[in-house]
């Protein structure tokens, strides 16, 4: 897709600069572990894993670590000061429970009231898997959506219904994409940042829901979020 | 005396019966009682329900057992993972049942199993088609779905260091499911590292307590 658009990183800075300092933290698989790597490190963060970690660190050095100390993605992670491991019945307390603060998932689609696609498309032949998304996003008290605005088709995920099986419906409070930044209220989707140099038509344009702007919808900018 | 220890991995599995239904801990490749699914395997039982996070990935353990035609059914969130061939193979050829769970409820459901409930309502899934043909009632107006414990006959887990009294203290996040399904089976059988004696784990920190376990075998890793 041509146009001005922000960059991976800049999405993931984007994110991580609404999260606040001393947060329980979820991120989901694939894109969203990316805004870990990108949150200021002035904030303290605790990230959460499902598999049983509270304080998770980075990867550990080539060749050093733990082969049992992975993340939810199965991944080699260390664990900071602080940390401390839990069973799968706890950890899903703290997710299930309300005691996450902010979770950043992935999705297919997401409606116009924030309900969440993202554990089944409608692609037959493969078995489905669902791991701890519907937990998760039933859960945690923020749920926040970084996804490319459409599909690589050029498809709008963000629809007036989804079209794909749900996750959780009504769970969504704010959607970032490539394109803007946009908030789930009670009266729809608004607006609240655009890319530099996107025309609003434009973006409802690629958008399947309608879109609310609002009164002081700021700009993002390419390589300086 | 009580003494949970065993001598060897035969022992541990001896009387797995065919159609059991067997939890085996683990996430990823984090915490599988390797040696004890690969002893099942010799052991022969058949006609598995096996409840797992995962549906094993390459060859060895859970990807063995659903390999070798051991599995009826599998209860978990996850199947599908990098290398988890025999399990697409098997679904494909609609060989075996997949009971889909969310992984929380999964867990739940082995806790409310352990803990003598006959259930419990949950929001997570509520909303999807795994809520389907369960019982949804609406609670501090949000819907939740019913789930029931999920019992089982055996629970193969892996766990760092035992005592004879079977105390456990387990290593990093290989805790996962292992703390849980040793509640919520007839027979918990648990392979660890090291046996220690009675005494040596801090008791400020087992995290299982020997109650929930009936054999424990030292497999060195």
């Amino acid at each position: 897709m041509s146009g001005p658009r922000l960059s991976l990183t800049d999405m993931a800075r984007r994110v991580a600069r609404d999260i606040p300092s001393g947060a329980y933290v979820n991120l989901g698989i694939g894109m969203p572990t990316l805004v870990g790597d990108v949150v200021s490190p002035e904030k303290e963060i605790v990230y959460h894993s499902e598999n049983g970690i509270l304080g998770m660190g980075p990867a550990p050095a080539p060749g050093e670590g733990d082969p049992e100390l992975i993340n939810a993605g199965k991944q080699p992670v260390t664990l900071v000061p602080g940390g401390s491991y839990f069973h799968h019945t706890d950890s899903f307390m703290m997710m299930r429970g309300g005691h996450i603060d902010v979770t950043v998932l992935g999705a297919f689609q997401i409606s116009a009231t924030g309900d969440l696609a993202n554990w089944a498309t409608d692609e037959v032949g493969h078995p489905p898997a669902v791991g701890g998304a519907m937990d998760l996003a039933v859960g945690a008290k923020r749920v926040l959506v970084l996804m490319t605005h459409t599909t690589k088709d050029g498809r709008p995920k963000i629809l007036p219904a989804c079209t794909f099986p749900l996750t959780a419906a009504g769970v969504v409070d704010r959607i970032y994409t490539e394109l803007a930044v946009i908030d789930v209220t009670a009266d729809g989707l608004v607006v609240r940042e655009v890319v530099a140099g996107l025309e609003r038509a434009e973006l409802q344009e690629r958008t399947g829901a309608r879109l609310a702007f609002a009164d002081d919808v700021a700009e993002l900018e390419p390589g300086a979020v | 005396m009580i003494d949970k220890r065993v001598g060897s991995l035969v022992e541990a599995v001896a009387d797995i019966r065919d159609g059991a239904t067997v939890l085996v801990g683990g996430f990823g490749n984090s915490g599988i009682p390797v040696e004890l699914v690969h002893a099942v395997l010799d052991q022969g039982a058949r006609d598995l329900t096996l409840v797992t996070n995962n549906a094993g990935s390459g060859d060895s353990d859970v990807a063995a057992l659903l390999r070798e035609h051991r599995v009826r059914k599998i209860i978990c969130s996850y199947p599908r993972t990098s290398g988890s061939i025999w399990f697409e193979e098997r679904y494909r050829a609609g060989e075996i049942e997949l009971e889909l769970v969310p992984q929380g409820t999964l867990s739940e459901r082995m806790r409310a199993a352990g803990a003598g409930l006959g259930g419990f309502f949950t929001p997570a899934g509520a909303d999807s088609l795994l809520a389907e043909g369960k019982e949804v009632r609406i609670i501090n107006g949000r819907r939740h779905v019913f789930e029931e414990p999920l019992h089982g006959d055996v629970a193969l887990i892996k766990a760092r260091k035992a005592d004879r009294w079977g105390n456990l203290v387990y290593s990093t996040a290989a805790r996962n499911f292992g703390p849980t399904m040793a509640t919520a089976a007839t027979l918990t059988v648990v392979q660890v590292r090291e046996f220690v004696e009675l005494g040596d784990l801090d008791p400020e920190c087992i995290v299982t307590p020997g109650i929930f376990v009936d054999r424990v075998v030292e497999v060195g890793v």
